[in-house]
């Protein structure tokens, strides 16, 4: 079979200098922004960041999981039991929380890719079901009721002394500093790191799998070893980002930090709102997310309904999301990672 | 004693649980479709019913007869106006959907039922009781276990003795050659998603008779009624009779240990199962 | 007499590849058609296309002058149209009798029911309660086409019956097309075997790539002519067209 690559880059240039002003702006928003906005923009980032992640699995390994809340409580769990019973600061112990999510995520992929497509998403949900019951017995970090970071550990975080004699604030407020650095920090390698390893050939392979079947099949011999990666990978990221935010929170339970609403639904909104299988897609998605939060969280669950709905919709007529609407107008392509693999052999079998 | 006692009780809850999962087995059996709001239907349904129980008075039994057209006729309307059109090769389109539905429902629910708990009124026969060989089996868990057998050899007898039984079969193997006999699967599909609602409706009875329901808890009865359609493989109703009693028994019998581990050793019971099996104790020789 | 069936600068696409470039035919009530061709030819779609399992086609395909272009596989069935499809595709999970009785789903009437196919292929009967992919490939075959027959259409669309099958059993099969005929269907074989086409057909066409490249009575065509037009080793447009 003979094909060629295609790579579409208009608009990427200009776009480099417009991201590196806005990842500019962000960084010095401590001096710009209220604590409010802060916390906000550190929802904003971190959200994106487990989009992102969820993205890399469904959007472009093909794999649907439904089970990635298993990822960020694990690592927010692996944090808190970190500081709390090994005294370990906690910037360290979310690298601790990264750690203990890949751990999870060997055996669950052991177990989770024997199973196909819906299997595989249903599969991956018990695992976190699994994950969250052991966790709520575990008495020492609080069992089902849960348990706060020690207030000595909170107040220890790196730089926390500095932070409030530059900026002249206090404890709480440098705190959500350096916490929404962290955040800005993670979500920017996330994003470049996407954007890097789409960009390899591993990464072609993977876009050609999500726009060609008959390509798939010809990288199957490949395919089992690229979703170890991406599984893998997701998982990590995942789990640093869940210790991440319940750094923040300063509180966990199991509800809480295994939450299918928080941490599968509302990413699975973004990702398919914004369009899944593009890097453009979860940032506008996530941005969505958030005006639609802010305009329409005081109507409670009905917002909830609404969220769903879109999606559902979404799914029905505009499956590339809202980005795919953009760049189907405009032919943009902010992260050309969409090389397409053009095949020259028309012959296999489609349905 | 103690130990067929409780053997007794997870055959029994394990014919609640395959009561759950029997909808969800003829629609993946058809058409390869995972519904994820299926627990979250099943839960609907014990709201509509209830709703009949208090508006009419009558009991809850009158009510599965009234409300069970009602379900078929959602099942088939969404079916028809929105899972008939995300059905394909790619499994990502009806996860998306339906994981959206689930949303959609519990949240509907929450709005309008509220987060209180509720059960549907059967009078005495929730604390009714009979001696059973060495063994007191409850009247309610003995009558889930009868109706899902009898649901099971019902779904079992449209499949391979009626006209329609095989239109569901032939779609099942072949679409594509299913509609050069003149058969429209998407109908099809609609009918059998109409079917595997009646059943919803009949395990949603027994789910608010025999304990307290919410908005919340759909999800938990989806992961129940998946492990017993996986475990008793793909396509095969008997299977999943077995599948729902081996999760009902790992359960009960994680709970007679310590009640902490009820449902943990049903989810462990399931991923070694797939271990040793990844296609289900009883799957189709062909697929 | 009007055509049974018509088609003009029909096309069929899958994907952006296109399988089939403008092809016209007419078959007239009870006829017999074969279309030959080497494999990849565009047999197949030509079928699909006129069934109706292509997605994307242009052009037109009429049923006694009934325009059945834009209909799905269902909505064709049900205007009597059968398909034996390539590679029989039975149904695994039902046995010999419901293959043939899910062939009946949309029949209309006619002389064929399920004694009649039995008595067309008595092995059938036999095997009546066997899971139909236990038979041998040729009773598959038959089972194939009495599936189709029990729809009693007025055209029988049989997709390379004879692949795969020992010459003895195709001999078998193919005397079954007489009395298939008789019963007042008329049918389209595709045929990659050329003799086998000529003996039965009252015209044939030849496609290649996509295109019919040779047409005519089998009298009237010439062994080298077909193979010219089979391979390819001529430019396509020498063959002439007959009506
Ligand atoms: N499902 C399909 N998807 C893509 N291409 C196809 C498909 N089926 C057939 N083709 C292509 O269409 C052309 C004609 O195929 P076909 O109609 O099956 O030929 P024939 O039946 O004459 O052997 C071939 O080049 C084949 O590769
Ligand atoms: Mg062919």
């Amino acid at each position: 079979m003979q094909g060629y690559v295609k790579t579409a880059t208009r608009a990427s240039r200009p776009f480099v200098l417009l991201l590196a002003l806005v990842v500019i702006a962000l960084a010095l928003a401590p001096l710009w922004a209220s604590r409010n906005t802060l916390q906000d923009l550190f929802f904003i980032l971190t959200m994106l960041s487990l989009a992102q992640f969820w993205n890399l699995l469904a959007g472009y390994g093909g794999l649907v999981s439904i089970g990635q809340q298993a990822f960020v409580g694990l690592g927010a769990y692996a944090m808190f039991g970190a500081v709390i019973l090994l005294g370990i600061g906690p910037i360290q112990a979310i690298l601790l929380g990264g750690i203990a999510a890949l751990a999870l995520a060997i055996p669950t992929a052991f177990f989770a890719f024997r199973l196909q497509g819906a299997y595989f998403a249903v599969g991956t949900w018990v695992v976190a079901e699994v994950v969250r019951l052991c966790v709520s017995m575990w008495q020492a970090v609080g069992g089902g009721s849960g348990t706060s970071l020690p207030r000595d550990a909170r107040d220890g975080l790196i730089g926390l002394d500095q932070i409030m004699a530059l900026f002249s604030v206090r404890g709480a407020e440098a705190r959500d500093i350096i916490l929404y650095w962290l955040a800005l920090c993670v979500t920017v390698a996330t994003v470049l790191g996407l954007y890097a390893f789409l960009r390899t050939r591993s990464g072609l392979a993977l876009s050609a799998v999500r726009d060609n079947i008959a390509a798939a099949r010809s990288v199957g011999v490949r395919a089992e070893g690229m979703r170890w990666r991406v599984f893998l990978i997701a998982a990590f990221g995942t789990g640093i980002i869940g210790a991440l935010i319940f750094l923040q929170n300063g509180r966990i339970s199991p509800d809480a930090a295994f939450s299918v609403t928080d941490w599968t639904a509302f990413v699975f909104f973004i990702v398919i709102i914004g369009g899944i299988g593009t890097i453009e897609g979860p940032i506008i998605g996530v941005l969505v997310l958030f005006a639609l939060q802010s305009a329409f969280a005081q109507f409670g669950a009905w917002y909830l309904v609404m969220l769903g709905l879109l999606a559902i919709g979404v799914t029905l007529f505009a499956p590339k999301g809202l980005w795919g609407l953009i760049s189907a107008r405009t032919g943009l392509s902010l992260f050309p990672v969409r090389r397409r693999l053009i095949l020259s052999d028309p012959s296999e079998d489609k349905p | 004693m103690l130990f067929i006692d409780t053997l007794v009780q997870g055959v029994l809850l394990g014919g609640l649980y395959a009561l759950f999962a029997a909808g969800l087995s003829l629609v993946f059996g058809i058409m390869r479709l995972v519904n994820l709001a299926h627990g979250d239907l099943i839960v609907l349904a014990a709201y509509l019913m209830l709703l009949v129980v208090t508006v009419l008075g009558v009991s809850p039994f009158v009510a599965l007869l009234i409300c069970a057209p009602a379900m078929f006729a959602l099942g088939w309307v969404l079916q028809r106006f929105v899972l008939n059109r995300v059905l394909g090769e790619d499994v990502l389109p009806p996860l998306l959907v339906t994981f959206g539905l689930s949303v959609v429902i519990q949240n509907s629910l929450l709005e309008t039922a509220s987060a209180d708990s509720r059960r549907l009124p059967a009078g005495d026969l929730v604390n009714a009781s009979l001696p059973l060989g060495p063994v007191n089996v409850g009247v309610m868990p003995l009558a889930t276990f009868l109706s899902a057998v009898a649901v099971i050899m019902a779904l079992q007898w449209i499949f391979f003795r009626t006209a329609l039984g095989r239109r569901f079969r032939a779609v099942s193997d072949d679409p594509v050659t299913a509609g050069l006999m003149g058969i429209r699967p998407k109908s099809i599909f609609a009918l059998a998603t109409g079917i595997a609602m009646i059943v919803v409706t009949i395990a949603a009875l027994y789910l608010g008779i025999r304990s307290n329901f919410d908005p919340a808890i759909g999800p938990a009865r989806l992961i129940y009624a998946f492990e017993a359609v996986i475990i008793g493989g793909l396509g095969s109703i008997w299977g999943t009779l077995a599948g729902g009693i081996i999760i009902g028994v790992a359960q009960t019998f994680g709970a007679a240990v310590n009640p902490e581990w009820q449902i943990l050793s049903g989810h462990l019971v399931f991923i070694l199962v797939l271990l040793l099996r990844p296609r289900g104790l009883f799957p189709r020789a062909y697929d | 007499m009007t055509a049974l069936l018509e088609t003009g600068g029909l096309s069929a696409f899958y994907g952006d590849f296109q399988a089939l470039f403008g092809i016209d035919l007419s078959l007239e009530p009870g006829d017999c058609m074969a279309i030959i061709g080497a494999n990849g030819a565009g047999k197949t779609t030509l079928m699909r296309a006129i069934a109706g399992t292509v997605v994307r086609r242009t052009g037109q395909v009429s049923l006694s002058q009934r325009d059945i272009g834009g209909l799905a596989a269902d909505q064709v069935a049900a205007l009597g149209v059968a398909m034996v499809p390539e590679g029989r595709k039975l149904f695994p999970s039902l046995n010999v009798e419901e293959n043939l009785l899910i062939g009946a789903t949309v029949a209309q009437k006619g002389p064929w029911a399920l004694a009649g196919i039995y008595d067309l292929f008595p092995v059938l009967r036999e095997k009546r309660h066997a899971p139909a992919t236990s038979l041998s490939g040729g009773q598959q075959q038959m089972v194939a086409i009495g599936r189709a027959l029990m729809g009693n259409p007025r055209l029988l669309l049989c997709d390379e019956i004879s692949l795969g099958l020992a010459p003895i059993v195709i001999k078998d099969i193919y005397a079954a097309l007489p009395k298939i005929r008789a019963a007042g269907a008329s049918v389209i074989v595709v045929e990659q075997d050329i003799g086998q086409a000529l003996k039965v057909a009252d015209h044939v066409h030849c496609m290649m790539e996509g295109r019919i490249t040779l047409s005519g009575r089998p009298a009237d065509l010439a062994r080298d002519a077909i193979h010219d037009a089979y391979f390819g080793t001529v430019s396509a447009g020498t063959g002439h067209a007959v009506h």
